[in-house]
């Protein structure tokens, strides 16, 4: 038997209510709003993302049919939301249910013309990896060659209209036999080119969503490549070989930057042992061109060059274009294309404001001996600084959310409206730039707090702040340095965290110039990382000395 | 209410200054005390150490037998007032005193009440940067008081203010002590602390000189003693030796004479029949007393701590000793 061995105590009277942290949090939220110049100071800061997000000249494109919209149509959506070039020339039929295509690839060859037809237009960035050769062989009437992403293969596609899903196995001028599929997704097969001496054989296979690629160098041992899973992919697709090639970028380097200019290719793929298995409708093959590159003019089965022709067993095809997804800038897309954080190219000015704001919040403590009211109140030393960095990381989290939410989709809609192509993004890429923009901003907001605590003088932090944050963002995106100094200085410094703000990532399939601004050398989330790692660092050391220091 | 403050053998050293140098002593409620001594004296520091602001290189200081920094509500135990100037000024009075109240979980009624409390409602709402100096020792004494406290320590809260502030606060002191507040109030001046101090606890050089109440200090000072002119010394020594005064000479025709008033002096002298030409209570002067006392600060840095009571004997011995 058990029994209460001592009276109930009464606990003190202890006011109910708030943690310590909770009032910690409250009154440094009141220390922050009551200041006007502060809270003033956060909505320009704001104010200047969209200011310069929104009023930001973009260039209006022109053509031989006019200018804006009338020189492009809109590239179709891939299955991720993003905007993606789909035109080949596709030798197909319809397949029900599941089964399989095999083919023997026996030569891929190029063609392009040498002479780009306009005198280059000098564009940002300076330079590009040698992806397209100058060849010397070249000659007033074209080359013949293949591009590094010439393809030609065998596709299963739910349809043939421009965007929807696909798999496919392929021969490539340079990079060897790849699976692709759904226009982001690339793994590398057999290596080496195709030819009449070294033959590759390809085989897809379908079964629900799931369709396999595999290859084979004599057509008895198969290795499988990769397994493509395309959600929603209908119970009849069609199914055939393909052919098409990128755009020729040519890139001219000379001092102080370089001039890229475009010029179509076409690629030859050359089949046979072509194998189908599965329910066929038996209405043998029907050559079509897929024309989704937003190109001037295009029109579905119009001038898109492409041709297939069989001669007895063998099929030839040939194509041009590129089933790739669309890159912003200089790249083998021929839509002239924007991105959506173009618009957040006022993100900096607005940062600097705020930094500024973040910082005095730590140094105004020093200024008069505030900090000794703040800890003779609040002696928890690191949890005022938790509450500090919360509040302002908080506030300036809202001022540029709202301020990003605002640029990012009227920005594009102005670009639109004025005629630049801006790319689509899936909706949950969309919502990365901008929350994004917001994290970055916070997170530079609590750096500069924790630099603010260290320095406690309030020039001293300021300065170290912009010449942290915004100095390298400049010195990486204006294009005065080489493109590695660049890459370099947003992959090391704080400003790495920039990348949140990139929408459509580098693809090692698309040939493009991949440089600063439009491409961070680190991956959104690995670049905010950077910038979270220097945040956290300096916070640490703020913890220490206010700890050890005396107030 | 009847909260002290302990202070025990605090040491601090400022790169190669001697801040504090073993300072000890204890503040108790119902009493206004004065931390006296002059610039550097380490009273500043004390009571930095004391909110837990600055770390001692040894010793103790404890609120009702708590460090600072353990006081869950410290506000609410013990309100300070250490830079008047403290205060941003770009913020309102009342917004000061906000965002203290919320660190404490008090609302906008309290700050409102202690606004009254130190007269400042009128200039509630005008920033801070724009008050006079005298607003803003109100403006910390009002914040000192948010938490209703018991304990109250107050850093030179005189300097800046006008003589009818001065008034003020003095009353303001004594009513807080009267309460059964513990009130510690720091200067460099004793003149501020005569008046308001009913305890002294001088120090110099980071030390305690002397722990005593202001009336003993007083008394010790001046010794109640009276400077007596007159023609026949050795007639008038013996007759107020008689009555009960002890007599000493201090030179030619003049006596000092302590134990007896100036009124009783006279009557005794006349009752003897002995002439005198001027009978003079001497004036009691904490200012000389304190002066004294700090100026001796170096000699009794060297010896062990004294007790209040044997720096006082010191202070008296050297005084009568002149």
């Amino acid at each position: 038997m058990t029994s209460t061995l001592s009276p109930p105590v009464a606990t003190p009277a202890e006011p109910r209510g708030r943690s310590t942290f909770g009032r910690m949090l409250r009154a440094e939220w009141t220390k922050f709003r009551t200041l006007r110049g502060w809270v003033l100071a956060v909505l320009i800061g704001a104010a200047l993302i969209d200011v310069v997000g929104l009023f930001a000249v973009h260039s209006t494109i022109s053509c031989d049919q006019g200018s804006g919209k009338a020189c492009y149509q809109p590239l179709p959506t891939g299955p991720g939301g993003q905007a993606v070039t789909d035109s080949f020339y596709f030798v197909r039929q319809p397949l029900a249910g599941d089964g399989a295509i095999t083919v023997r690839m026996t030569s891929l060859t190029g063609h392009y013309s040498a002479a780009p037809p306009a005198p280059a237009e000098p564009s940002a960035g300076s330079a590009v990896p040698p992806a397209t050769p100058a060849d010397p062989g070249q000659q007033a009437g074209g080359v013949d060659a293949t591009q590094p992403w010439s393809k030609a293969g065998i596709i299963i596609k739910a349809s043939t209209t421009p965007g929807s899903a696909y798999a496919a196995m392929t021969a490539t001028g340079g990079h060897g036999t790849r699976m692709q599929w759904n226009f982001t997704h690339d793994v590398a097969g057999l290596a080496g080119p195709v030819a009449a001496a070294s033959p590759q054989w390809l085989r897809l296979t379908r079964a629900g969503d799931t369709v396999t690629g595999y290859d084979s160098a004599d057509g008895v041992t198969w290795t499988k490549v990769a397994t493509a899973h395309l959600a929603g992919l209908p119970a009849t697709v069609q199914v055939g070989l393909f052919a098409t090639s990128p755009g020729v970028l040519v890139v001219t380097e000379s001092f102080g930057g370089s001039s890229a200019t475009g010029t179509s290719s076409t690629a030859t793929g050359t089949f046979d042992h072509v194998l189908l298995s599965g329910a066929t409708t038996g209405a043998g093959w029907t050559g079509e061109a897929i024309a989704g590159d937003g190109a001037p003019g295009a029109r579905p089965g119009g001038d898109q060059p492409g041709s297939y022709e069989r001669a007895g067993d063998q099929i030839r095809v040939t194509g041009s274009g590129d089933i790739a997804p669309a890159v912003p800038g200089v790249s083998s897309s021929p839509a002239p294309t924007a991105a959506i954080e173009d618009h957040l190219q006022g993100v900096f000015l607005g940062l600097i404001t705020l930094v500024v704001v973040a910082a005095m919040f730590a140094t105004a403590e020093y200024r008069r001996g505030l900090v000794r009211v703040t800890l003779a109140a609040m002696p928890g030393r690191g949890r005022v600084l938790a509450a500090k960095a919360v509040v302002i990381g908080a506030a300036t989290f809202a001022a540029a959310l709202v301020a990003a939410a605002i640029a990012v989709p009227v920005g594009a809609r102005l670009s639109r409206d004025e005629g630049s192509y801006v790319l689509p993004v899936s909706g949950p890429t969309e919502a990365r730039v901008i929350v994004g923009t917001a994290l970055l901003v916070a997170v530079c907001a609590v750096l500069a707090l924790a630099v603010g605590v260290i320095l406690r003088r309030g020039a001293a932090a300021v300065a170290a702040v912009v010449v942290g944050i915004v100095l390298p963002y400049l010195l990486g995106v204006v294009p005065a340095l080489p493109v590695e100094a660049r890459e370099w200085v947003l992959r090391v410094t704080p400003a790495a965290g920039f990348a949140i703000e990139q929408s459509i990532p580098r693809y090692a399939q698309v040939t493009a110039e991949y440089s600063p601004p439009a491409y961070f050398p680190l991956s959104p989330w690995a670049g905010f990382a950077v910038l979270c790692g220097y945040a956290a660092a300096a916070l640490a050391v703020a913890y220490v000395l206010l700890r050890r220091r005396d107030a | 209410m009847g909260t002290s403050i302990e202070v025990d053998g605090l040491r601090k050293r400022f790169g190669s200054t001697t801040a504090l140098d073993g300072m000890t002593f204890t503040v108790s409620p119902g009493r206004v005390t004065g931390f006296v001594g002059p610039n550097g004296a380490g009273k500043s520091t004390t009571m930095r150490v004391i909110l837990g602001l600055d770390a001692p290189d040894a010793g103790t200081a404890l609120v009702g037998g708590r460090r600072y920094a353990a006081l869950p509500r410290p506000l609410s135990h013990v309100g300070s007032l250490l830079d008047a100037a403290a205060p941003q000024p770009g913020r309102s009075a009342r917004n000061h005193l906000m965002w203290l109240a919320h660190s404490q979980g008090l609302t906008g009624r309290r700050v409102d009440e202690v606004l009254d409390l130190v007269g400042l409602t009128g200039a509630a709402r005008r920033k801070a940067g724009g008050y006079s100096l005298g607003m803003r020792q109100r403006l910390g004494i009002a914040a000192a008081l948010l938490g209703d406290p018991p304990v109250l320590m107050f850093d030179e809260p005189f300097n800046g203010m006008d003589p009818e502030g001065i008034v003020w606060m003095r009353g303001f002191l004594r009513g807080l002590a009267d309460d059964g507040r513990t009130v510690l109030v720091s200067s460099h001046l004793m003149g501020e602390l005569q008046d308001t101090a009913d305890h002294l606890l001088i120090v110099g050089r980071g030390r305690l000189i002397a722990d005593t109440s202001t009336a003993a200090l007083l008394a010790a000072a001046a010794g109640n003693r009276v400077r007596l002119r007159t023609s026949a010394p050795p007639a008038a020594a013996a007759a107020l030796e008689r009555a009960g005064a002890s007599v000493m000479p201090t030179g030619g025709e003049t006596l000092t004479i302590a134990g007896l008033p100036a009124g009783e002096v006279v009557a005794v002298l006349s009752a003897a029949g002995v002439p005198f030409a001027e009978v003079a209570a001497e004036q009691a002067s904490l200012e000389r007393a304190y002066l004294d006392l700090t100026r001796g600060s170096v000699e009794y840095a060297a010896r062990p701590a004294p007790t209040a009571s044997a720096a006082l004997e010191d202070a008296t011995r050297k005084d009568l000793a002149r």
